[in-house]
């Protein structure tokens, strides 16, 4: 029979399924993206007609204080977002495995912070807890000892917006790691139970290799976002105080909007897509099987 | 026993702090969104003693949030009408052949879930200044879908994995050409899939901030995001009024979880990881 084998005429029609979606992704990011390129070897306003201007931008960037400050930060950012919301989720994550009357209830609270708008968790959190006048901080300080905001200061703006941050973020994590958890079969559980392990010992020998593979996942998409991330300093620090919150994706569109020199915006932009895709490879990699 | 049964309770104890620790900050939303500014000085954990209702009006007004719930509403309906519609039939080919060239596409899409929105931003938008698209609702909303778009795919791709090919081939046996298999077949079985793909790109483009400020530019062009920005350059001593204006902000999308949980949830642990 014919049926099951699709003819080459019978294929020519499906490509027409897929054509929309090719052309807007492809129309909105990869051609721009090439042109991003192009334009990180121009001097460029976003005006006028670009110069061409070879490597000098990237030359100029391997100089800039600013940028090798917001390439830090982006690293410090990373590394903190790979073990204070990791570590917190997993550990929520098992607490709620062995507590199933739990689980609903959490759920839906823990992903109430996830879904609000950057914009009103950062007013949230500026106004009412951190704000030298307004918020708990200052509540602190007048009754209890000195608290002062921790944005207000170059040495800890960076950990006040990642709190934000990770407080906005590490809930939905913890959704994630429960649904894995309640994958690791129970019998699993139940034998080694019975065998005498310890609690300990189950979450390293059968429940920590069962859900491997999502913490690899996460830890590849933690990263990937880290070099991305934001909307939580430009709404809450916009880099400072004196460039202390900045990260490569502030600098780039500051750097594009405010001084115009899309040129050396654009090579920003290129090496927060480096880092990208060097993460995205990775996550390609990993669910390449199930394609 | 006691050991464990001490254990658990410390457990208990710590799971409640985190519950806790997520809610806390709303609580202050809701209470102080009530309060006047010398209230919420004087002490912001207090219980309002004379509910401000004032706030919420006059933040109403001074964002301008009339405007910015319509440009919102059109926005986010164009964003997941073109996403999910495109997804859908991008997602039917690439699910029923998965060879040589469509395995390409599929990798395509995959590449493309995490490209950076820097990497083409800048041309983008002087293209639009160009062309006199910025503050332009749907050639905003065709960014915004198009950014959704290969989770968007691969999510449907899944969906329709799970509609068994026998159902095609007696389609197909019957006559019927690709179209009308996909739309007669594959369309009704895949909608739970796509409510919950929409759900996501809803959300999605309703919290979007820098795609949404760089491209829909001028007061009349604010979205309800935008409008509450606005409002946070112009008023700084007054937090009750701010808090109500984020409450404002934020009601669609709590209305909207509390109404679609089960999507949300479900969405979300299928592997909807975005910002």
């Amino acid at each position: 029979m014919s049926v099951n084998v699709p003819s080459r005429r019978d294929d020519a029609g499906l490509w027409g399924f897929a054509v929309p979606a090719l052309a807007l992704v492809s129309g909105v990011m990869l051609l721009p993206s090439l042109l991003t390129i192009a334009a990180s070897f121009t001097y460029w306003d976003g005006v006028s007609r670009p110069s061409w201007a070879g490597f000098s931008n990237y030359v100029e960037l391997a100089r800039d204080v600013e940028f090798w400050r917001a390439t830090v930060n982006n690293l410090r950012w990373t590394v903190l977002f790979l073990t204070v919301p990791m570590a917190a989720a997993l550990l929520t994550a098992c607490l709620l495995l062995t507590r199933p009357g739990w689980q609903a209830a959490s759920q839906v609270i823990l992903l109430i912070p996830y879904v609000l708008s950057p914009i009103a968790n950062v007013a949230i959190w500026t106004g009412c807890i951190f704000d030298p006048i307004s918020g708990v901080f200052a509540l602190f300080s007048r009754h209890l000892w000195h608290l002062p905001s921790p944005l207000a200061h170059p040495a800890t703006a960076l950990y006040g917006v990642a709190a934000i941050d990770m407080w906005h973020f590490w809930g939905y994590l913890t959704v994630i790691f429960l649904g894995a958890l309640r994958q690791v079969p129970a019998d699993q559980i139940e034998a080694a139970r019975l065998d005498g392990a310890t609690g300990l010992q189950l979450f390293r020998f059968i429940t920590l290799p069962a859900i491997a593979p999502t913490i690899a996942v996460t830890f590849v998409i933690v990263t990937i976002f880290s070099f991305l991330t934001f909307d939580y300093v430009y709404l809450s620090t916009g880099g400072g105080p004196g460039y202390s919150t900045e990260v490569l994706s502030v600098f780039t569109y500051e750097l594009a909007f405010s001084a115009l020199d899309v040129g050396k915006a654009a090579a920003v932009a290129l090496v927060i897509g480096v880092f990208g895709l060097a993460a995205s490879l990775v996550y390609m990699r990993l669910s390449w099987s199930e394609l | 026993m006691s050991v464990h049964r001490r254990g658990r309770w410390v457990g208990t104890a710590m799971l409640s702090c985190g519950l806790v620790a997520a809610l806390a900050p709303l609580s202050l939303l809701l209470t102080n969104a009530l309060k006047t500014q010398a209230e919420i000085v004087t002490n912001p954990l207090a219980l309002p003693v004379h509910p401000h209702w004032q706030n919420f009006s006059l933040a109403w007004s001074e964002g301008e949030f009339t405007l910015g719930l319509c440009n919102s509403i059109v926005l986010c309906g164009l964003t997941v009408a073109i996403t999910v519609a495109a997804a859908a039939l991008a997602a039917y080919p690439l699910a029923r052949r998965r060879t040589g060239g469509w395995k390409l596409v599929a990798l395509y899409f995959l590449g493309c879930v995490t490209v950076p929105v820097q990497m083409f931003l800048f041309p983008l938008y002087y293209v639009y200044a160009g062309l006199g698209l910025v503050g332009n609702l749907l050639a905003t909303a065709v960014i915004l879908a198009a950014i959704n778009l290969p989770l968007a795919v691969l999510l449907l791709r899944t969906t329709i994995l799970g509609i068994p090919s026998d159902l095609d081939d007696a389609a197909r046996m019957d006559g019927a050409a690709h179209w009308a298999i996909f739309r007669h077949v594959i369309l009704p079985l895949m909608r739970p899939g796509m409510i919950t793909v929409g759900v996501i790109v809803l959300l999605n483009s309703w919290n979007e901030f820098l795609v949404t400020s760089t491209f829909q530019q001028g007061a009349r062009a604010f979205t309800m995001t935008l409008g509450y920005r606005a409002l946070n350059g112009s008023i700084h001593a007054d937090q009750g009024l701010l808090m109500a204006g984020a409450m404002i902000v934020i009601a669609p999308v709590l209305i909207l979880f509390f109404a679609m949980q089960r999507h949300f949830v479900a969405g979300m642990i299928s592997g909807a990881v975005k910002g």
